[in-house]
C-alpha cells in the first residue's frame, strides 16, 4: 500500500504539487493524468526521491521513504520511463539484470531472472537476451524497459509516461499486455500520463491532477459519470463519455435470451465495440459467445438505456 | 632527367611499372584495382629510385650525395594518397586494419633495413647519426606519449569535474582555449623564463629536472596544448549520454560513482578517445619544436638542418614524424571504433 500523505512540493513560490494525499492498494494500477504542467510527473518522482519533497511524507508499506536512503529506496521501486531509457551499450539480459546487479544477485539468479521476464513479455530468451537495444523495434524496447523496472521484483513500480512513444497500434497492445502481466503478478503500479483514454483503459482508480491538486480520484466510471470540476469533464470529453463508459463494461453484463443475426462476439469483448458492430452492421442485436458456446445475444436497445442511466 | 637518371633498361622496366600504376589507380570506382596500381606505382618508383642512386654515384667519389627531387616526392604523395584512398573505400574493420597497418610497417621497416635505399644521401645521413636517431627517437616518444599521460591524468578527472558543475565547466574551458591559441614557438619561449625563474628559486624543482631549456618546459608546454582537447571531449562525451539512460540509471538506484562508471564513460568513451587521438597526432608534430629549446626529439634534426641548409637532415628528422603521427593516428582510430560498439545483426 503506498500512502501519500499531505505532500508539497515548491519551486520558489510556485506550488508544483499541493497538498497532494491519496492511498493506492496493493495490486492496482493507480494511473495520475493531468495536462502538462499539473504536476504529476513531479509527484510521481517524489515517491522514489527523484524529487525531493517540501513537505508531507510518503509511505511504502507502512514505511517513510524519508528514512531510506534514496539509492537504497530506489532499488526497491520499479521504474520505467518514456522513451525506455534503456543503456545502449548493454545486452537485453545487462539491461534487464542491472538492478539485481546492484543488488548483489548471484549470476545465476540473474539469468534465470532475466530468461523469465523475457517469456513472460512474449520474447524468446535465446533469440533476445544478446541483442543491444538498436536491434530491437520501438515495441520491444519498451517491453525491455518494463521488463528491467520489474526485475528485482519490487514492491512497487513506478512508469512516467511508458507509452509515450509508441504508435497507437503499438501502444494499444502494451496497455494490454500490461494489463495482463499487472494481473498475473498482482503488482501495484502507479503510471503517470496525458492520455485519459490510456488512463481509463489501465486504472483501477485514476487520480486527475490540475494546478498542482488532486482534483478528483476515484474509479474510472466515477470519473466518467461524475467528474467533480469542469476540469476533469474537460480531460474526458463530453462527446466522449458515452463510449468510454461503454468501453468499460463487459457485455457479459446485458447478455440475455433470444436471437440474433450474423457474427458474434466474445463475452469479454465491451459494450463499446458492441455498439460499433451494431451501427457498422444495421443489426438491433449481436450474438454473444462464451468460450466459443452461443451464450445470448446483446440488443442495441439494451446498450442505449446502459448509457441513459448517467443522462 | 627522368630518363638518364639510371641505366635505361631499368628506367624503362621502372617507368611502366609507374605508369602502368597511375593508369590503373587514378580512374576512380574500383577500390581494389586502385590498390593494386598505388601498389605497383610504388614498387616502380623505389626501383627507379634505387638503381638511379647507385648509378648516379658510381665513381662519383665518397662526398657525392644523391636524393630524390621533387618529382619524385609527387610520385610518392600521389601514390600514397591514391592507397589511402583505395584503402578508405574499401572500409576495412579495425581488427583488418590493424593487420593492415602491421603489414605496411613491417614492409617499410623490412624496405630500409635490407639496405636497398641505403645508397640515398637521407638513409646515409641516417647511418652516420645511428645513435642519436635513436636517442632522438625515444625522447620524441616521450615528449609525446608522456605529455599524453599527464594530460589524461589531469584532463579526465578536471573533465568529469566540469561536466558536474557548470561554473568550473564556465571558468576552465575558456582557460584552457586561450592556452591553444598561444602560438607552439611562444609557448615554449615562455616556459624559458618561468622554469628557469623556478628553477633558480627552488633547489626541489632542480633536483626533479627543472630547468629553463631541455625536457621539463618541452614537456609542460605539451601538456597544456593538449589539456584541451582531452577536458573538452571528455565533456562533450559525457554531455552526449542519452538523458533518457541517465534518468533511468538515477531511478534504479545507480549511486553517482556507479552512473559515472557503468553508463556515463563507458558511452563517453569513443568521443574521449577521439580527443586523445588528436592530442597524440598534434603532440607528435608539436614536438618537433621541442628542440629549439634543447628538448630533443626529431625536431633537433630538423633545427640543425635549418641551420645548415642540410635538406636531408630535415628530413631525417620530418619523415619519422610524420609516420609516427600517421601510425598513432591509425592506431587510436581503430581504438575509437573498438570503443564504439556497432551492433552487429543476427543471423
Amino acid at each position: 500500500m503506498i500512502e501519500i500523505d499531505r505532500i508539497t512540493k515548491l519551486y520558489g513560490s510556485t506550488r508544483a504539487v499541493d497538498t497532494v494525499s491519496l492511498t493506492a492498494e496493493t495490486g492496482t494500477i493507480t494511473v495520475l493524468v493531468g495536462t502538462s504542467g499539473s504536476g504529476k510527473t513531479t509527484l510521481l518522482r517524489m515517491i522514489n526521491r527523484l524529487v525531493e519533497p517540501t513537505s508531507g511524507e510518503i509511505r511504502i508499506n507502512g514505511e517513510p521513504t524519508h528514512t531510506v536512503k534514496p539509492h537504497l529506496l530506489r532499488r526497491r521501486i520499479g521504474y520505467a520511463i518514456q522513451g525506455h531509457g534503456l543503456f545502449p551499450h548493454h545486452s537485453v539480459a545487462r539491461n534487464i539484470g542491472a538492478v539485481p546487479e546492484l543488488l548483489g544477485w548471484p549470476e545465476e539468479k540473474i539469468a534465470a531472472r532475466v530468461d523469465e521476464l523475457l517469456t513472460l513479455f512474449g520474447m524468446e530468451p535465446a533469440a533476445f537476451r544478446n541483442r543491444l537495444p538498436l536491434e530491437l523495434s520501438g515495441g520491444q524496447q519498451q517491453r525491455v524497459g518494463v521488463a528491467r523496472a520489474l526485475a528485482s521484483r519490487p514492491d512497487l513500480l513506478l512508469m512516467d509516461e511508458p507509452f509515450g512513444a509508441l504508435d497507437p497500434i503499438i501502444r494499444t497492445r502494451a496497455q494490454e499486455d500490461l494489463r495482463t502481466i499487472q494481473r498475473k503478478l498482482g503488482s501495484t503500479i502507479l503510471l503517470v500520463t496525458h492520455d485519459m483514454d490510456e488512463a481509463i483503459r489501465l486504472g483501477d482508480r485514476i487520480a486527475v491532477m490540475d494546478g498542482g491538486r488532486l482534483v478528483q480520484y476515484g474509479p474510472p466510471e466515477e470519473i466518467i459519470a461524475e467528474p467533480a470540476t469542469p476540469f476533469v469533464a474537460d480531460m474526458v470529453g463530453d462527446a466522449e463519455r458515452p463510449m468510454r463508459l461503454l468501453s468499460l463494461i463487459p457485455v457479459s453484463e446485458l447478455i440475455e435470451t433470444g436471437p440474433a443475426e450474423g457474427p458474434s462476439l466474445a463475452a469479454d469483448a465491451s459494450l463499446r465495440e458492441a455498439l460499433s458492430a451494431c451501427l457498422w452492421t444495421g443489426r438491433e442485436a449481436i450474438p454473444i459467445q462464451r468460450d466459443g458456446v452461443p451464450a445470448g445475444r446483446v440488443t442495441l436497445a439494451a446498450i442505449r438505456a446502459r448509457a441513459e442511466r448517467h443522462a | 632527367m627522368f630518363w638518364d637518371c639510371a641505366p635505361s633498361g631499368s628506367v624503362i622496366a621502372g617507368g611502366v611499372a609507374l605508369a602502368a600504376g597511375l593508369a590503373l589507380g587514378i580512374p576512380a570506382g574500383a577500390p581494389l584495382r586502385r590498390l593494386g596500381g598505388s601498389l605497383l606505382g610504388l614498387a616502380g618508383l623505389i626501383f627507379v629510385l634505387v638503381q638511379g642512386a647507385s648509378a648516379q654515384l658510381d665513381g662519383a667519389g665518397d662526398l657525392a650525395r644523391v636524393s630524390p627531387a621533387a618529382g619524385a616526392w609527387c610520385l610518392l604523395l600521389v601514390l600514397m594518397l591514391l592507397m589511402a584512398d583505395a584503402l578508405a573505400q574499401l572500409n576495412p574493420g579495425p581488427r583488418a586494419r590493424a593487420g593492415l597497418l602491421a603489414l605496411m610497417l613491417v614492409a617499410l621497416l623490412a624496405l630500409l633495413w635490407s639496405g636497398t635505399l641505403s645508397d640515398l644521401s637521407v638513409m646515409q645521413e641516417f647511418t652516420s647519426r645511428k645513435n642519436a636517431f635513436r636517442s632522438a627517437a625515444l625522447r620524441h616518444l616521450a615528449l609525446a606519449l608522456g605529455s599524453l599521460g599527464a594530460a589524461a591524468a589531469i584532463g579526465f578527472p578536471l573533465g568529469i569535474l566540469c561536466h558536474r558543475n557548470a561554473a568550473l565547466r564556465g571558468a576552465a574551458l575558456p582557460v584552457l582555449s586561450f592556452l591553444q591559441t598561444i602560438p607552439s614557438l611562444a609557448m615554449f619561449g615562455i616556459m624559458i623564463p618561468i622554469l628557469g625563474w623556478l628553477a633558480a628559486a627552488s633547489p626541489a624543482a632542480r633536483a626533479i629536472g627543472i630547468a629553463g631549456i631541455g625536457f621539463a618546459p618541452a614537456f609542460i608546454a605539451l601538456v597544456l596544448y593538449a589539456l584541451l582537447p582531452v577536458v573538452a571531449n571528455t565533456v562533450t562525451g559525457l554531455a552526449a549520454t542519452p538523458p533518457a539512460a541517465i534518468e533511468a540509471a538515477r531511478g534504479m538506484g545507480m549511486t553517482g560513482a556507479q552512473r559515472l562508471w557503468k553508463v556515463e564513460l563507458p558511452l563517453a568513451m569513443p568521443v574521449i578517445l577521439a580527443g586523445l587521438r588528436i592530442v597524440l597526432v598534434q603532440n607528435i608534430g608539436l614536438a618537433v619544436i621541442a628542440g629549439l629549446i634543447g628538448g630533443g626529439g626529431f625536431g633537433s634534426f630538423v633545427f640543425q638542418g635549418l641551420n645548415q641548409t642540410a635538406t636531408d637532415l630535415i628530413l631525417l628528422g620530418a619523415l619519422p614524424t610524420v609516420v609516427m603521427a600517421l601510425v598513432a593516428a591509425i592506431v587510436m582510430d581503430i581504438l575509437v571504433d573498438l570503443a564504439r560498439r556497432i551492433p552487429e545483426p543476427l543471423p
